[in-house]
Formats: C-alpha cells, structure tokens, sequence
C-alpha cells in the first residue's frame, strides 16, 4: 500500500499544472462566454502530446500509465471542464478503444494522427430515443457488398462538430428482443455524414457538443471495432474506461471550487475579520476537503486498478458518481461563501458551478451510476 | 565525424523571488517552497536543443547539489537533453561558487576524455535566483581553460565558431565571435523556454538515466572542492532594514525632477 506518486507521475502534475495555468486561464471565462475552444491551447495541447496520454509511443502517444493519465485529465479539468471533457473524450472513448480492440491495420491508419491531435475523436452512442437505454439505438447499418450502410442521427456528441474519427454504435440486426449492436470507426469526410445543430448548453460551453446526421455512409467492413455484432459489450466496456477520466476532470473541477474558496475565504472581511473565521464558512470549507479527497481516492483507485490489470468497473462507476456529486456540492458552496461575486461572470465558480451540473448528466448520470454500482454489490456481494 | 557536445549547467532552487528568512537563525526558510530549474538554466536547455536541432549534438545536462536535486536534471532530460549528471557527494556541500565551478569542471573534463570528443561547448543561465552571483559560468570557463561570453541574448553557430550577442550595459549590446569550445551565459531574452512534452517526460523517468558522481569518480582533491575548498565563507544572511521614509514623487518629468532636486538640497545631499 503507498499512496505516494512516482516521482514521474509528480512531474506529469506539475508540468500539466504549470501549461494549464499559463495557457487555458487566461482565457477560460472568455472560451466558456463565446463557446470556443482557443486555437492557440489546442496547438499547445497537441504539441504536449495530451490528446494521445493514454496511447503508447509506437502509435505517437505519450504513453501514460492511467494514474498519470487521470492526473492530466485532473489538473486541466481544475483550470477549464471544456477542455478536461474534450482531451478526456477523444483519448479515453475513441483513441483507446481502437487500441484496445482495434486490428493491426485499424490501430496503424486511425492511431498515431488521433494520438498527435492532427484528428480529433468521439464515441456516439446517444440518440433522441436512446442514451442511458443502450438498447434503444436506432441508427442502423445493412451489408451491401463490402460496406455497410448507415443511416440514422446521434445527438449531444462531444466533439461532433470537430472530430475527425468517429466511433458510432450502431444498430446491425435484432436478436430476440434484444437489438444487435456493432460500433463502427467512421472517417467523418466520408459523404452522407453530415454535423446538425451544435448545442447551446448550460456548461462546458467551449466544448463542441453536436447533432451528427448519417445519410447512406458507406464504411468499408474492415472499419468494425471489434466485431459485428459486439457493440453493446464493447460499449459497456468504453464507457466503463471513459468514466474514470470523467471522474479525474470533476476532482479537478471540485478542487478549483475549492481552492477559490480557501482564497476568498481568508481575504473577504465581515464583521471584523476574513469569513473564514465563521464556522458557517469553516464547515462547507470541511465538507468540500473531504469530499474532493474521497473522490480524488476513488479516482486513483480506480485508474490503479486498471493499471494493475484488474477490474475497475466498480470502483470506476464509485469514482465518477463520487467526483461528480462532489463537484456539484463543492461548487454550490463556492458560490455560497462567494456572496454575489459567486454569481458574478467575473468569478471562476459561476463557470465552476455550471459545469459540475454538467458532469452530473454526462457520460452516464449519477442514476446510471448508481444502477450499475448497486448491480454489482447485488450480484457479487461486497469485497474489498 | 566529430560530435558536438552540448553541456547545459542547472541549479536547483526554491521557487521564489523573494527569500524568506527565519529571524531566529538566519537561515533560509524552505517549509513548503517547491524547488524549480533556476529559469535562466531553462534558458540554457531550451537553446541546447535549438542548437542540437540544427547542428546535431548530444545535450549533456550537469548540476551539483543534494541526491533531490536529481529532480531539475529529469526535468532536462523531459525537455530533450540526452544524459545527465548530478554531482553528489557529502563533501561537496558548504560549496562557494569556486569550489562549485571546479567540481562542475572535473565533470566536464571527465566526460570530455572519455568520450575522445574535441569539440563541445557549456552553457550556464547567467545567475540563479536564489544566490544571484553570476560567478559560476566565468569561473568554470577558467577552470576549463576556454573563452566566456557573459550575458548573451542572441546566439549563432556556424561550423566551430559561435557568434552572440552579449548586453554589455543597458542598452548596449556587443556582439563577440569565438571558437569552440566556449562557454556562454545566456539571459531570459534569450527564448522561451518550452514545456517538456508528455512523452518526453515518460522518456525521461523510463528510457534515460541520471548518473550520480561523487568525489571519487571525478577525482576530487579535497582541498577544491566543498566547505574546505571555498575561498568565501557566508558569514551572515539577512533581509536589509527599511531605513528611513520613502517619498513618491508624480507629475510631469520637469515637475518631478524640480521637486527631487529641492528635496535633495533639503536634505542637503547636494
């Protein structure tokens, strides 16, 4: 048992911390006001090598252990959420899943210009009809020679507007009740692809978040990840990887919410002394420490699991509903202990506070979480 | 065909401007002060791999001080440079900058012998942060027995001749050619240092290796080097007193400079 990071991993904080800082805050309210990702952090990012951490050198990744990989995700999520979940889905949901599933000649054409950045990712799975409920995709596919067919729409798609590589779930046949699911790796140049509205949200504004229409997109066979008909258990098992990174990025975010909050706390006077001093102030102070550290743990455990080569589903699930709800409830009070200043767009925790929501719904709800975490206690029982 | 060597001087130091001190027993107060590469070695790493990229080379990175500051030299190597030394041993510490630059120098004559290479230059940030001499890199271009240009802003290199511009005085810039082997010491002007990438910092801890040299390795005589080998001694470290008042003077230039002349005859400084 240590809970000591390598002095490598301690680096990877502290040089991630150091770009995030001098690169992304400057600009983090404006990015989040006029929902854009800044042209200049994004040449950084990929020069850095933060949109290939997960993938080894051999395909131009950086080649990080998952802990390092969290620690990334966490220290960029502390300073921007849009630029934590942007990084966060392209690597974890799209680039690694074709490392982990993907075939030789898959892995060598997609790979390396995901790993360098040159093309941005996504994973789609939610449609107007289907999102927490698998099942319910109806994009579809047929076989028509050596391609297949797609057809069908996909909303709320992280990175829509810009990915180049795709990695969609998709409908190929029915197997009982059960629709048969495969995910396909689509090159979004291909014609009949086409970008839909791109959405207006509450938080995590900078990050691109779009409708992706498929009308008759012909993917060569050889671009199925993992099998035809492997979608939903391929799937699972993305989105049970995502959720650690989704995790790092709200341990982040309720870290900021936090940091602002022992800052504020000891400069602002009233009634004679920094609000720090009440204990109305001191136990949110407590509760948002603990709360972030609970999640940071999960977090760490979760991605130390995965490192080690075991299973990380449950705690992962643990860590994303911990970091999130964590987040959620670290931010509310930021903005409580911040007065009016904390509704204020001048102050980070108004943009902190929205984003948490944000993370709450996103890459599985707090209820989904909850679902698979109680599945699992209920069918294996409680092992530590 | 000859190799150049580039060697790259780094000193650890805590990561601030301001030193504090513990009014009780003057010394430094290090509790909760991350150490960092002093910023104009950064300087000095980040103009090694300019040179390295356009005229070949290996970067060698070197530093001297205690088994933690192995830290500022796997910060190098994420940024690119090829190996690293860190000079460590108990009798070097209570080092002035002479026994410093003449330990670094054994380093250097050490690695220039074994690898049968002629053709090197050293670069050193012009001064560290925390003891701000500016003596190091002068002192080991003596013991190395090679020509110094201080304070170099600008930097060229064509075959064995290096080319730079050294800021004489505010203002006054100079320029000075030499041949390698040579040692240079650079200012923050002279580029902007950039963060190691992910991979090259994986590298660092995975595929490169900071070899530690003691005394014996470099062949040290014990009179040189250390506490026993320091010429200076510091006798005393304090924040200076604020003596006296200080007045703000605002207004035009011709305002101000009236107002400063009467105050000066006031007080009868002229």
């Amino acid at each position: 048992m240590n809970f000591k990071l390598t002095p490598k991993q301690e680096m990877i904080r502290k040089i991630t911390r150091d770009f995030a800082e001098e690169y992304i805050a400057p600009i983090a309210e404006e990015s989040d006001q006029n929902s854009q990702l800044d042209p200049r952090v994004m040449e950084e990012m990929k020069r850095m090598g933060y949109f290939g951490s997960c993938i080894p050198q051999n395909y131009d990744g950086a080649g990080l252990d998952t802990i390092s990989f969290s620690i990334v995700t966490e220290e960029i999520g502390r300073i921007d959420a849009s630029w934590s979940i942007t990084t966060g889905v392209h690597a974890s949901v799209c680039a690694y899943p074709i490392y982990a599933f993907g075939t030789d000649d898959q892995k060598q054409e997609f790979l390396p210009p995901l790993a360098r950045g040159d093309h941005l990712g996504a994973f789609v799975l939610t449609e107007a009809n289907a999102g927490s409920d698998a099942a319910g995709v109806e994009t579809n596919a047929y076989l028509d020679g050596d391609e297949w067919v797609l057809n069908g729409s996909k909303i709320f798609a992280t990175n829509g507007g810009l990915c180049k590589t795709l990695l969609c779930v998709t409908k190929t046949g029915q197997k009982g009740r059960r629709p048969e699911l495969t995910i396909f790796i689509i090159d979004t140049d291909t014609p009949g692809y086409s970008v839909g509205v791109r959405e207006d949200k509450l938080g995590v504004r900078a990050s691109n978040t779009s409708e992706l229409v498929f009308q008759d997109v012909r993917i060569p066979k050889e671009n199925v990840l993992g099998g035809v008909g492997q979608g939903f258990r391929l799937g699972m098992q993305i989105l049970e990887y995502g959720r650690i990174q989704m995790a790092a990025q709200t341990v982040g975010l309720g870290q900021a919410a936090l940091e602002a909050s022992l800052k504020y706390a000891n400069e602002r006077v009233q009634f004679g002394k920094p609000i720090g001093q009440f204990q109305g102030v001191q136990w949110m102070i407590a509760d948002m420490g603990v709360e972030v550290e609970c999640a940071r743990l999960l977090t760490y455990k979760a991605s130390w699991l995965c490192d080690n080569g075991l299973d990380y589903g449950l705690v992962g699930s643990m860590a994303k509903l911990k970091a999130t709800e964590a987040a959620m409830k670290a931010t509310h009070d930021a903005v409580q202990i911040h007065g009016a200043y904390g509704l204020m767009k001048a102050y980070a925790v108004e943009r902190y506070f929205r984003d948490a929501k944000m993370a709450e719904i996103y890459e599985g709800t707090s209820e989904i979480q909850r679902m698979v975490i109680a599945q699992t206690l209920l069918r294996r029982g409680w092992q530590f | 065909m000859a190799i150049l060597i580039i060697f790259v001087c780094i000193k650890q130091v805590p990561g601030i401007t301001e030193v504090r001190i513990d009014p009780k027993t003057n010394t430094l107060i290090r509790e909760g002060i991350p150490s960092i590469m002093n910023p104009m070695d950064k300087n000095g790493v980040e103009l090694a791999l300019e040179i390295k990229e356009k005229h070949g080379g290996e970067i060698i990175a070197l530093s001297m001080g205690p088994p933690q500051a192995e830290e500022v030299l796997r910060e190098a190597l994420a940024m690119g440079a090829n190996k690293a030394y860190l000079l460590t041993d108990r009798v070097f510490a209570g080092a002035d900058t002479l026994a410093t630059s003449h330990t670094l120098a054994l380093s250097i004559k050490k690695i220039i012998k074994e690898s049968n290479e002629k053709k090197y230059i050293v670069i050193c940030g012009t001064q560290a942060i925390d003891g701000d001499t500016a003596q190091v890199g002068p002192e080991l271009a003596e013991e190395l027995g090679i020509p110094q240009i201080t304070y170099v802003q600008k930097f060229e290199m064509s075959g064995d001749k290096i080319k730079v511009e050294r800021v004489f005085r505010t203002e006054e810039v100079v320029i000075i050619e030499a041949n390698l082997p040579a040692l240079i010491s650079v200012l923050k002007e002279i580029n902007t240092p950039k963060h190691p990438t992910m991979a090259g910092i994986v590298d660092a801890y995975d595929k490169k290796e900071v070899i530690h040299l003691d005394a014996k390795a470099v062949n040290a005589d014990k009179s040189k080097i250390g506490l026993t080998g320091s010429q200076t001694e510091v006798w005393k470290i304090f924040v200076p007193e604020r003596k006296g008042e200080h007045i703000k003077l605002s207004g035009t230039i011709e305002e101000i400079s009236n107002e400063l002349c009467q105050k000066l005859k006031e007080d009868k400084i002229f």
